[in-house]
């Protein structure tokens, strides 16, 4: 059988994403155990909260190495919200904030910084659309389907460009009074913005197309 | 491309049961909070709202298995307020399987409740759930109250509003007592009022009471719609509010 690990570094909840995941047909763990996370055929980083909180029970399991060694592997990951955020290169959270905690640089597995969104209401929370590129696999059989978001934070700016033998990130994109990242497909890397565990049916038939490629 | 404005359903819960009459079409037990979210769910919720209001502390563990239970089959976002005191019982609902937790009183007797909840799981999942009623006392015109509208809490509830933001709720759950059980319309001077002070996402709720009622409340600045008892007695559907909204160029799931 086919198993799922959810790597446990924080509070928050996280058996939404075990059962949405279980009812696609596979075992799930949610567990903080290095080896667990190193071995599962896909693991999923969930993250809700403060980036720099986030970070720091991120660095306590060792997250970047265990990430950096799958992916090296081409094992499979999805980063779900601040699980997706903290891919990128850092985040312009401790602006906003008391700055104590200082724990703002991601693990730069893509270019970017996570900015705060510009919107009159934030967070932006709630049922949204997305404009995935054709060939997205996370996206098949989605076509005009709304997704669950809530976050205050987001990638603005996709500079990342193809080169050489590298193929190009698939992204998909969002509006909320400005474009963001809403989705990433590169490789055995996939994150999305959104929260495919609370996204009903449509959610929960991404999550299989997650799994259908383990 | 846009955000749908929401429509949420609340479930009084105590002990485990939904109280106040339901009477929902096909259910084989109308007094189980899951079965009814699980329709509801289907019926196009986009969220629901559980209010624990059992007296009883020893109630909770009960609770706590029904949010266990419905995070199981609902995947959608689950809000649960009701005796919600300290940052472990905000803790233990969202590892049950609470996406966001609802604080009312316990806020207003401490709000560093608030801070500190919003601190350690992010402000994104902490709901100041307020019930407001008028008051020639407050300078607001209106005040916060506690024990569901019956005590003042004594503070001006705009000004309570401005405190828990900034302290760090994501989201108000704005019920008005006035409107509350009228089923005259949702209480727009209150919604007006609490837009114009606060920029996160507001959850109006009291007065609906037929589907012309919504769309005035979105029109004074609401992010999402809750009712209660218009839903659970089947005298508007879920679809019918949306469409309502829709027919005025409001996005809607």
């Amino acid at each position: 059988m086919t198993d799922v690990v959810i790597l446990d570094y924080g509070s928050g909840n996280l058996r939404s994403a075990q059962r949405a995941l279980e009812s696609t047909g596979v075992s799930v763990t949610v567990t903080s155990d290095f080896e667990a996370a190193l071995n599962a055929d896909g693991l999923v980083v969930p993250g809700v909260g403060a980036f720099s909180a986030c970070m720091t029970g991120f660095n306590s399991v060792r997250g970047a190495q265990i990430i950096e060694r799958r992916l090296a592997g081409g094992k499979a990951v999805l980063g779900i919200c601040v699980g997706m955020q903290i891919m990128f290169d850092s985040s312009t959270e401790h602006l906003d904030t008391d700055g104590e905690q200082a724990n703002w640089t991601g693990i730069s597995q893509w270019p970017g910084v996570v900015e705060k969104l510009q919107a009159k209401v934030l967070p932006h929370m709630g049922w949204n659309t997305v404009t995935s590129p054709e060939q997205s696999l996370m996206f098949a059989g989605l076509e005009n389907e709304r997704f669950y978001f809530v976050h205050t934070y987001a990638v603005t700016r996709w500079t990342l460009k193809p080169e050489g033998a590298f193929r190009a990130p698939l992204v998909t994109w969002t509006n909320y009074e400005q474009d963001f990242v809403a989705a990433v497909e590169n490789g055995p890397l996939w994150a999305t913005q959104f929260h495919p565990e609370k996204s009903g049916p449509a959610g929960l038939r991404l999550l299989q197309n997650w799994v259908d490629t383990l | 491309m846009s955000l749908a404005l929401r429509v949420i359903p609340c479930l009084d819960v105590d002990n485990g049961r939904v109280v106040k009459g339901v009477n929902f079409a096909n259910l084989r037990d109308a007094g189980d909070p899951v079965e009814l979210a699980r329709a509801y769910g289907q019926a196009g919720a986009d969220e629901l709202v559980f209010l624990d209001i059992s007296a009883s502390s020893s109630n909770r563990e009960t609770t706590l298995e029904m949010v266990r239970r419905a995070a199981d089959e609902i995947f959608i976002p689950l809000t649960v307020g009701g005796g919600v005191r300290t940052p472990e019982d905000v803790d233990r609902l969202l590892r049950s399987g609470a996406d966001k937790v609802g604080i009312n009183t316990a806020g207003l007797a401490n709000p560093d409740l608030i801070s500190e909840a919003s601190r350690r799981f992010g402000n994104q999942c902490i709901v100041l759930s307020v019930d407001v009623r008028r008051s020639t006392d407050a300078a607001s015109g209106f005040e916060a109250t506690t024990h569901g509208g019956r005590q003042s809490s004594g503070r001006d509830a705009l000004e309570w509003i401005v405190e828990a933001v900034e302290r760090g709720a994501g989201e108000i759950l704005l019920n008005s007592m006035d409107a509350d059980g009228t089923k005259a319309g949702f209480d727009i001077e209150l919604i007006t009022k609490v837009r114009a002070a606060v920029n996160v996402p507001i959850i109006a709720s009291g007065g609906a009471g037929k589907v012309e009622d919504f769309y005035p409340a979105v029109q004074a600045g609401a992010n999402a719609l809750l009712a209660a008892s218009v839903f659970h007695f089947g005298q508007i559907t879920i679809a019918e509010v949306k469409s309502e909204l829709s027919s005025h160029n409001v996005v809607v799931r």
